[in-house]
């Protein structure tokens, strides 16, 4: 069925015509319909429209970000490193990332500097580190190199490979880490070699000594519990 | 539609009369498969796209059975596959019905895709058909990836960490759209979840209504043939299409046979090999997921290797996400970058079948080389045949234009076999 534009011009229709003949009968008005003033208002309701399911959308997409538990869980981890012996490595966790603590050896340390024209950043420039730990050993004790393990290419956890000159990492192989993945290769200090997937050097996380030997990841004394 | 008044339909009395006058039944049949036409030549390459709706529905049905059992959650969600496996009756066989129409479901598609790159048919009027399907290929991959992620074995875990990952490459917000995504500062518990109601409601409603598209497109423009011409171009006087015969039942027959073929092989793989040497299901996803502990070598399923090769490949971390992300827009695009003035590759030049016999190898070739640990002469490969897979799209506007075509015949022709 058609219905008559006076319905919607609201023009009176006679309520004693019994055959509704205002309604279904009558021919079309010859009255001159606004088109701008019409188009204004289709726009201007579209426009509410959208607005307000943008505003309705917003629930639904901060559902997806981390909840008050996951944050709670993400609260610093302590770890005593007077336990990990010169030239080993602990992994433990937090925020879900594996944390890796390597006692570094004077000779380790030593030797980080003799391979920076093999880095893509040897100066962690690019790199994602706090700032007490943008040196060049990469920390605040020479001695305990801290970083986030999971590989900044795509998230693998890079394989320990302290020792030097290994059969499939190349006779100048100074020590470091290996992702198994995409082949990305890693310096005693997380820094990335040329040739690798990965762009950027191991993430630093922040942390800090609460004593001699007493290391707290996620805490440090720039800004409480920060990252 | 107004079917009631078709005088070609049957006359119907009794429930089937009441039936028509509030449901469009008879002249649905009728406009839909009897009385629509389908060119005569169809070969062997359009049993696919029967074959995928077939492994959707049986994907449908073994998901929701699957689901009945299935207990989401990074403390459950590996011990109820295992109780799946070895406790619920025949769980296993709604397991290894799911896991091998996964990779039944992208072997169907890619041959179904190069189908229509063999005869042309995303060139235009069909253009927005190739793209209904692109988009079921995209959303087909998601639901793949994440219900690869849901058994929470140890390369359901990884896998998910370097796909997720792959989106903060994306300058300035990457890192805030990872966690966005995962829902903690990990894969973890919430990550999973998502997953699961995206993998078991989301995606599936958007593949059928795609389908639907897809199908409603295609019965608009009808389908193309090994020719690569219009069959309306030559009707009788009855006006239908002299190249053509109704869908049903002569296809219909031919797809249900289709069926059987591909129902032999696939029982085959499903009884006697549901992991296919490790590459349906791979080895380390029998472990469960363990944030501390990377398996040695991450492949995802094969039907990600081509682009996963292409990833690697590249040098460098957010140029590698680009180049992946770029090689299946490619795909998408392809109806624009194709120039040649006939569809089917019977009637085109050497080069367009050079080109395309190049693409195939170079696919196949990323594909395997996605498969295995990088090594230096892995790389070098995989770099060489990402050149070869973007130089026939990129350089397609050109060499399709000076491609030597042959002219067309004026009706559809058997004698290729």
């Amino acid at each position: 069925m058609v219905y008559d534009a006076a319905v919607f011009r609201h023009e009176p229709i006679s309520m004693s015509d019994p055959s509704g003949a205002a309604l279904h009968g009558s021919p079309p008005s010859t009255e001159a319909v606004d088109n701008s003033r019409r188009g204004f208002l289709v726009q201007a309701t579209a426009a509410a429209g959208a607005l307000g399911a943008a505003f309705a959308a917003v629930p639904f997409i901060a559902s997806w970000s981390p909840s008050e538990r996951a944050r709670a869980m993400g609260a610093p981890v302590e770890l005593d490193v007077s336990k990990i012996e010169p030239g080993q490595m602990v992994t433990l966790t937090w925020r879900k990332q594996a944390i890796y603590v390597v006692h570094r050896t004077p000779e380790m340390v030593s030797s980080l500097p003799g391979h920076d024209g093999q880095l893509k950043d040897p100066a962690s420039k690019a790199s994602e580190q706090p700032a007490y730990a943008t040196n060049a050993k990469r920390t605040v004790r020479d001695e305990f190199l801290v970083v986030i393990g999971n590989c900044t290419h795509l998230g693998c956890l890079p394989k320990a490979r302290f020792e030097q000159a290994q059969p499939e990492l190349g006779a100048d192989w100074p020590g470091g880490f290996f992702c198994p993945c995409h082949g990305s290769r890693f310096d005693l200090a997380g820094r990335v070699f040329q040739g690798s997937p990965a762009s950027v050097n191991l993430r630093i996380p922040p942390y800090s000594f609460s004593s001699d030997s007493q290391l707290v990841i996620g805490k440090d004394d720039t800004a409480q519990g920060a990252a | 539609m107004g079917g009631h008044s078709d005088a070609s339909l049957p006359v119907r009395t009794g429930f089937l009369g009441w039936l028509n006058k509030r449901l469009p039944v008879d002249s649905f049949v009728k406009n839909q498969l009897t009385d629509y036409y389908a060119p005569k030549n169809f070969n062997i390459w359009y049993f696919f796209g029967s074959l995928a709706l077939f492994v959707l529905v049986m994907q449908l049905v073994s998901g929701i059975f699957l689901t009945m059992h299935y207990k989401v959650g990074e403390a459950t969600a590996f011990d109820s596959v295992e109780y799946i496996m070895r406790e619920v009756p025949y769980g296993w066989l709604l397991r290894y019905l799911h896991s091998t129409g996964a990779s039944a479901f992208f072997i169907v598609v890619y041959l179904h895709m190069f189908r229509a790159m063999l005869y042309g048919s995303y060139k235009a009027p069909r253009e927005l058909l190739w793209l209904f399907g692109m988009v079921i290929y995209l959303a087909l991959m998601a639901e793949a990836f994440m219900g690869y992620v849901l058994p929470w074995g140890n390369m359901s875990f990884w896998g998910a960490q370097v796909i997720v990952n792959l989106f903060g490459t994306i300058p300035v917000i990457g890192p805030g759209l990872v966690e966005w995504i995962r829902g903690d500062y990990g894969i973890a518990d919430a990550t999973l979840n998502r997953f699961f109601s995206l993998h078991v409601v989301a995606v599936p409603l958007i593949l059928l209504l795609m389908v639907m598209l897809h199908l409603v497109a295609l019965h608009e423009t009808g389908s193309n043939n090994p020719d690569g011409i219009e069959i309306n171009d030559n009707k009788g006087k009855d006006g239908k299409p002299l190249d053509g015969i109704p869908f049903h039942p002569y296809y219909t027959v031919k797809d249900i046979f289709g069926v059987g073929v591909f129902l032999t092989a696939f029982c085959f793989v499903v009884f006697f090999m549901p992991t296919f040497g490790g590459i349906f299901l791979e080895k380390p996803n029998f472990e469960m997921a363990n944030a501390m502990s990377t398996p040695e070598h991450i492949a995802p399923v094969w039907y990600f290797t081509p682009f996963y090769a292409i990833l690697r490949a590249v040098p460098d971390q957010q140029l590698g996400a680009l180049a992946m992300a770029l090689s299946i827009v490619c795909l998408v695009v392809l109806p624009w970058l194709d120039r040649s003035p006939v569809r089917s590759t019977r009637y085109r030049g050497w080069i367009w079948k050079l080109a395309l016999a190049l693409f195939v190898v170079s696919f196949v070739a990323l594909g395997y080389l996605g498969l295995e640990p990088p090594s230096p002469l892995y790389t070098l490969l995989a770099r060489i045949f990402a050149v070869i897979y973007f130089s026939f799209f990129v350089f397609m506007p050109f060499y399709t234009k000076v491609d030597p075509v042959k002219p067309l015949p004026a009706r559809v022709s058997y004698d290729h076999g």
